[in-house]
Order: C-alpha cells, then structure tokens, then sequence
C-alpha cells in the first residue's frame, strides 16, 4: 500500500510550523467548520466515534468513546490534557507532528476541547524536547493573535487557554495517571483506576488525556468525513497511523500508512530494506514493551491492532525497531531491562524489586557468568510482576523478557551456559587446589 | 551565593504559578528556573523554592530525586548525554560511548578535570531515525559516527 499523507503531508512543506503556511495548506478550517456551524459536543463525538480512531500513545483505545465518557452534567472546570510525553524506546513520531505541524496539534486540541467544554488545556511534554517545546510555544502565540485560541475563539463566545508544562525526565510520566500526578506537581506517581480521568482526573476535575497524534488526526476526520477515515484501515482498526521505523534499515524514518499494511512493506520497501544486504532477523513493532516478533512473523503480519494482538504482541506506539542478522539478543534484551529497572516508578513491590533483579541477572550473564537457572528465573520473576502492579509498566518490563527468551531460547542458553561452564570449572579448579 | 532569586525571577514564577489553580503545579518550572540560576539543586535551593511555594522542604527533596533532568550535583560546561538504548545501540552507541571516554579521559557520571565536559548516558530521547544520538545540554545531534563526535567535541570551546 502506498504512503499516505495526512499528517505526514506537513513534514514536506516548508515552514509549515508556521501558521500562514498551514492555513494556505487548509489549516484551522475544520475547526472554523465545528466552532462556526455550533456542533453540538455529541456531533463531534459521534464523528469521531465513526471514524475509528483510536488512542495512537499506545493504547489503542478508541478516542471518541472516551471522550463520551466525561460527564456532560459536571459543574466547574474539565481538562483537556495532551501527553507529548513521547519516551517508549524507538518511538519519535510525535516529535516530528510537535516539529511540523504544531497547528495541527492545537487545531485537534480546540476541537477535542470543545467535545468536553474545556477552557484549559495542558500539553505535557516531555523536558528534552526543546525544539519541539519552542516550536509549539510559538504556534500558541501565533493561533492566540489569530484570534483561534485564547478569548472568544473565532468570534463564537468560547474561550481555551492551551498551556505547555514541560516534564523533567520520567518514562512513568507517559502514563496518563502519572501524567496527572507530575501535572498536579508531584512525582510521577501512577494512580489506581477506577476512578478514570475522565470522571476524576487533573486537579480531581473531569479530564480527557490524549496523545499528539490521536489529536492530529482530529481535524483530518472532521475535514474528509469518519468514513474516509474509517475506509482507509481495517476493521476496528480505523485510518493510518505514523509508524517510526528505527534500527537496521536503509532509510530509517517516519511513515504514514493506513492500518493493516503488511509490515513487509514497511520495512522492505519504504524503509528501504535491511542495511548491507543482511537478513532480517526479529522486530519490535511498538516500541520496546511489545513482545518482540521473530522474522518470519514480522514477514507476516499486518500492521494493525487486532493482527498483532493475534500472535500475542501489540502494535503500541508503532515505533517499529528493526534487528539484522548480527544483532545479540541477549545484549538487547539487557539493554531493555535496565531501561525499566530506571524506569520504575518505585511505587509497586513487584515492579520496583522485580525490574531490578531482572536487570542484574541479564547484566550477569551478557557479562559470561550466567547460568542455566537464570533464564527459568526470568521468567519466573516477569510472571510474578505482569499483572501485579498499579500501572502498565510493570507488564511492560515483563513482555520483553518472556518473548524474547521464549523466541530466541537458544541465544540466550547458549550465553547462560558459557557461565555456567566457566562458573563449575572455576570451582573445580578451585577444589583442584 | 545568597540562595534567592532577583526580582526580575521572583516575577517569572509568579507567571509561572498563574497556570495552574494550584501554586504546587509550577514546581516543575521554578526548579527549572532554579537550576538555571544556581546551576543546581542544593538542599538550601530545595528550602528557597519549598518557601515560593507554600511547600514543605520534603515535598520539594522528593520532587528533585524523582525526576533525572533536576541536577542533583555540578556538571561541566557541556552536559554530554548519550544515548544507548536499544535503537542507538543497534547503530553504534557503544563505540561512541568507547570513542568520548577515551578523548575525554572520563567515565560516564564523571567531569573532565577543568569542568568542560561531563559524560552521562541517557534513556531513549525519541529521535531514533538519526541513531545514534546524544545531546550536548539542550541540543540534538544525530548520525552520529567517531570521526564526527570527534569533531564537534573539537569545535566546542
């Protein structure tokens, strides 16, 4: 299937951060359609619903259900809050919408805004990406003097306020309810659900929190109909999605392509193949806490939420990592761990102790002193967190580990075992003595 | 150093406190702000910013260690930090990694000896299509190779 260019299209105009390039492009029309015609917050929310889309951080959930779920009879302020907290390893999507099309963004902001009737919105990004932060700083100022954000929007009475908080260095904070809890200034501590954000969210309001490129799309499904969006995906899988295609290619990048695509062609053709002729050896098609996929399954499947979930793996922030021939899985894996062990929060026993002694026995063995029982251990140990915690991190520490060891068993035996080998000959030249 | 900020701050986090419905909310920016000004955290700057914002210095201290980009003790000049997760490891984040340790003399969480450089490596900074990647205090450097690191080290004074 061929490209498409939705949001992709603004990545190849120049100066399309800015706002008269977007608006010579179209821009800001399908938010002048709702705010001008007076939707009603239903009729967007029915649009959306019947365009498919669906929650593009990870989740997958689709986006106007859970708009519907903020309680229309609420009195005092609701939320909108956008999570451009992009962190999943090997996902960078969300930093080229911020980079090229923050108008975009804050045109799905006024439009979600508006579905939920709220005045304040916050984007939370993420505290290292600085170009992104000054881009969409100015494009707040830019659509502010255009009279599209800010007081009386469009002239129609209604007013949002969109406000940038910059996170500080936090996996945990890509979490929604960690999200809410860093917004709130405290740490990034998840909480338990229920109750959702949308009943009970930032600053104990009602609160909508959606990803950047969930609400990109926003004003495309406004402009071209739910049913062309819907018509490009699969079904229950609606439209396309940004895939960031990382790792062993030729031409790694972003691409634009509608749900269902065959990741074969992601990867050979508009990726451009595997780099130096090599052959493909496994991918992790959604960022490092999808359950890793063998060659021949990543040769198979399509790029869609319910084909994935199928082979027991999921489709998550489709930053699609891609592995050659000469990669040491033992080393990524390790790599993974430790990444997770970082990461967690601290608040939950299994995820806090459990990411850490993962990550020592995966040190342990890369380091040649493994042994058989490490990989048993393993398992054992991400079976004891999966499940078990507050929020999602902690089965995305144990994914990895279980399929990749479940995939790729002899690598990681024969790694285990060359310590296990030099482990019993040291001791036996130890009782030698 | 006296630890408070001069008026022309003290107006910034006022600003900064008008955001939120609640003050506690700006913490993140007038740590930031902090940071800048006093180049990093102190417990004497955690008890100034507990005082802006009506918080208790505990609050403040769980705050800083929490997140990684709050600097808990000085750095050099150039804050290198590289990436080595799994995509910038699949493109060579380790010879990088070998190639900055050697020019510099430094492990990874130490400071060149006249405080130019100080070497950290860092969790995935979304920027993948350019692996292998690093950032030298607020700027992104992608495709990186030996023979190009070794230059924009050179260029920096």
């Amino acid at each position: 299937m061929p490209q498409v260019k939705l949001i992709s299209r603004f990545f190849e105009i120049e100066n399309s951060h800015r706002l008269r390039v977007y608006e010579e492009n179209g821009g800001y029309s399908a938010a002048r359609k709702v705010v001008t015609e007076n939707w009603e917050p239903d009729k967007i929310i029915n649009t959306v619903k019947a365009s498919n889309l669906r929650g593009l951080g990870g989740a997958g959930f689709p986006a106007g259900v859970k708009w519907g779920f903020v309680p229309k009879d609420h009195e005092g302020p609701k939320y909108l809050v956008v999570n451009a907290d992009e962190s999943e390893p090997g996902t960078f999507k969300d930093r080229h919408v911020m980079i090229n099309a923050p108008h975009l963004l804050l045109e799905g902001v006024i439009i979600a805004a508006l579905s939920i009737a709220a005045k304040d919105v916050y984007i939370y990004i993420r505290g290292e990406y600085w170009e992104a932060y000054h881009v969409l700083e100015r494009a707040i100022k830019e659509a502010e003097k255009a009279g599209y954000l800010g007081k009386n929007i469009f002239g129609s009475g209604h007013s949002i306020k969109v406000h940038i908080h910059r996170g500080a260095g936090a996996y945990i904070c890509g979490e929604e309810t960690a999200l809410l809890s860093s917004l709130e200034g405290f740490k990034g501590w998840p909480k338990l659900k229920p109750p959702f954000p949308a009943v009970k969210g930032l600053f104990s309001m009602p609160t909508i929190i959606n990803n950047v490129e969930t609400l990109s799309y926003v004003p495309i499904v406004i402009e071209k109909g739910p049913e062309y969006f819907a018509g490009l995906g699969v079904e229950r899988s609606g439209g396309a999605r940004l895939f960031g295609v990382s790792g062993h290619v030729n031409r790694p990048g972003v691409y634009e392509l509608p749900l269902g695509t065959p990741m074969r062609e992601l990867i050979h053709e508009h990726a451009g193949g595997i780099r130096e002729g090599r052959s493909l050896k496994a991918v992790i098609p959604g960022g490092t806490s999808c359950p890793v996929l063998t060659a021949e399954e990543a040769e198979k499947v399509n790029l869609d939420f319910d084909s994935l979930a199928e082979i027991d793996s999921m489709l998550g922030s489709a930053g699609v990592i891609v592995m050659d021939e000469t990669t040491d899985m033992v080393k990524v894996l390790c790599r993974i761990c430790k990444f997770y062990s970082f990461e967690s929060c601290g608040q939950c026993t299994p995820c806090r102790e459990g990411t850490g002694w993962m990550a020592r026995i995966m040190e342990r063995i890369v380091s040649g002193n493994g042994h058989y029982q490490d990989l048993d251990d393993l398992l054992d140990i991400a079976s004891m967190i999966g499940g078990n915690t507050i929020c999602p991190l902690g089965d995305a520490a144990a994914l990895p580990v279980t399929s990749f060891i479940k995939k790729f068993r002899d690598e990681f035996e024969a790694k285990a075992s060359a310590g296990s080998i030099t482990a019993a000959s040291s001791r036996l030249s130890a009782e030698e003595l | 150093m006296s630890v408070s900020f001069p008026e022309k701050d003290r107006k910034l986090v006022e600003e900064m406190i008008r955001h939120y419905p609640h003050k506690k909310s700006a913490i993140g920016d007038v740590l930031y702000l902090a940071q800048k000004h006093f180049g990093y955290i102190t417990p004497e700057v955690e008890l100034y910013v507990a005082s802006l914002l009506d918080l208790p210095a505990s609050y403040v201290h769980q705050v800083v260690t929490f997140y990684s980009m709050y600097l808990k003790k000085p750095v050099g000049k150039y804050l290198i930090m590289l990436c080595d997760n799994v995509s910038c490891l699949l493109c060579g984040a380790e010879d990088l990694l070998g190639r900055i340790k050697e020019k510099l003399g430094i492990e990874v969480g130490e400071t060149t000896q006249e405080g130019k450089f100080t070497l950290w490596t860092v969790e995935c900074l979304g920027a993948c299509e350019q692996a292998p990647v690093m950032m030298i205090n607020d700027k992104l450097y992608g495709n990186l190779t030996p023979d190009k690191l070794d230059r924009l080290l050179d260029s920096l004074e």
